[in-house]
């Protein structure tokens, strides 16, 4: 009996010997595998993944390449996420004044008095690290997501409008009235607040935002997206090497968004 | 002592005071929601099995909308868009219900409790390729537009 107990044991441990080393192949194998994998994709983000802090979206404007005439990345933001009037065709909002209507990203003209040289540049949600419209939210709704894009979360929005006063930018506009036929990926309404979301449904399926994507289509090249903590990134590579300013920097909220040339 | 035949006269009223109710509403099926795709029909279950996505389908919704819009989480099980891209199906002629409509597939049931949802305020209630082939018929939810009919 004890014997056969023996013989039992022994060849248990053999096939947990043999389990042991086939199995460590293996995790050998997939370790080296996604090494690899994330030598080749710079930001591959599976669906299931969660976003983290380790990157921080950012976008970098050069109004030396932005076209003074040239709406292109507001139309694409427009025709994205569905909002406002594209080519003539009217806005969803027609009930609101053109004041009231929203608007995600707009073009701005500054003219130098002094030199008389005027700029182009778009301006839209600057996506602050210490955003004042995620500090005065009293219901949580306006909020920064790890990776440093900033929401609202329409869910739980209430649209008591503080985060619309206490944007330096702008950025945010407020929906008056029902809407209709809105885009899958670009959930917006009634009584609530919104603004630029960098794309972050393209974001997450490792595309550039629309406005950035459109600006290289047509060859300006005056938008660059990217990973600022990746100090490998064209983005952080760019402002390494010539800076990017922020608007409003006396404020201190170090924005997603940087400038160069203005 | 009740004679079987004064009992069995008594259980034919029972039955039939009993079977009232229920004849009265024989006419009305309840909510008979449009099929799905193939990919969830009577072979293929849905995400989670038809009785608890009945009763809990909400929460569902509720805790995928935060993971997606909060933590980014792209997945495609309980997100509200792929119910809608599998659940909401054309007419023979190609044309989708709207949100409202007793032929679209949330509504179907939502008008038959009365329960109002404000999912469709912001969320499209169509698949992504939906929005060009509408439905003509026009009969609303009567909760639908209180809000834009109050406005005006």
């Amino acid at each position: 009996m004890s014997i056969s107990e023996n013989k039992v044991d022994k060849n248990h441990a053999n096939t947990y010997r043999r389990k042991f080393l086939t199995q460590s192949v293996a995790v050998a194998g997939l370790t080296i595998a996604p090494g690899i994998v994330l030598n080749q994709v710079a930001h591959a983000k599976a669906d299931a993944d969660k976003v983290t802090n380790a990157t921080r979206w950012g976008i970098l404007v050069d109004t030396n390449k932005c076209n003074k005439g040239c709406t292109d990345c507001v139309t694409a933001c427009k025709t994205e996420n569905a909002w406002g009037a594209v080519d003539g065709s009217p806005s969803s909002e027609t009930l609101s004044s053109k004041e009231q209507q929203a608007q995600w990203i707009r073009k701005v003209t500054i003219t130098d008095k002094q030199t008389g040289h005027v700029q182009s540049l778009p301006l839209f949600c600057q996506h602050c690290e210490t955003a004042p419209c995620v500090d005065v939210c009293p219901t949580g709704a306006s909020m920064k997501r790890e990776d440093g894009i900033v929401l609202v979360d329409k869910h739980i929005c209430i649209g008591c409008r503080y985060c619309m006063m206490a944007c330096p930018y702008k950025a945010r506009s407020f929906i008056h009235e029902k809407l209709e036929l809105q885009k899958t990926t670009a959930p917006r309404g009634i009584g609530t607040v919104e603004s630029c979301t960098m794309c972050a449904h393209r974001v997450d399926k490792d595309q550039d935002p629309a406005c950035v994507e459109a600006c290289s289509k047509a060859k300006h090249g005056a938008l660059l997206f990217g990973d600022m903590k990746d100090a490998n990134s064209a983005i952080s590579e760019e402002l390494k090497k010539h800076g990017g300013e922020q608007i409003r920097a006396d404020l201190g909220l170090n924005t997603g968004v940087r400038y160069q040339g203005l | 002592m009740m004679s079987f035949r004064q009992f069995a006269k008594h259980l034919v009223i029972l039955v039939g005071l009993t079977a009232l109710p229920v004849m009265s509403n024989a006419g009305d099926l309840g909510p008979v929601p449009p099929k799905a795709k193939a990919k969830a029909s009577e072979k293929t279950e849905c995400v989670e099995p038809v009785p608890v996505m009945r009763k809990d389908h909400m929460e569902f919704l509720k805790h995928k909308r935060d993971l997606t819009l909060r933590e980014g989480v792209r997945t495609k099980e309980h997100s509200l868009a792929e119910c809608i891209a599998c659940h909401v199906t054309p007419n023979d002629k190609g044309e989708y219900a709207r949100f409202g409509e007793d032929e679209h597939f949330c509504s179907s049931c939502h008008n038959y409790a009365a329960v109002n949802v404000d999912c469709f305020d912001c969320h499209s209630d169509l698949p992504e390729n939906g929005a060009k082939k509408l439905r003509s018929s026009n009969k609303t939810n009567p909760h639908k537009n209180i809000l834009t009919e109050g406005g005006k």
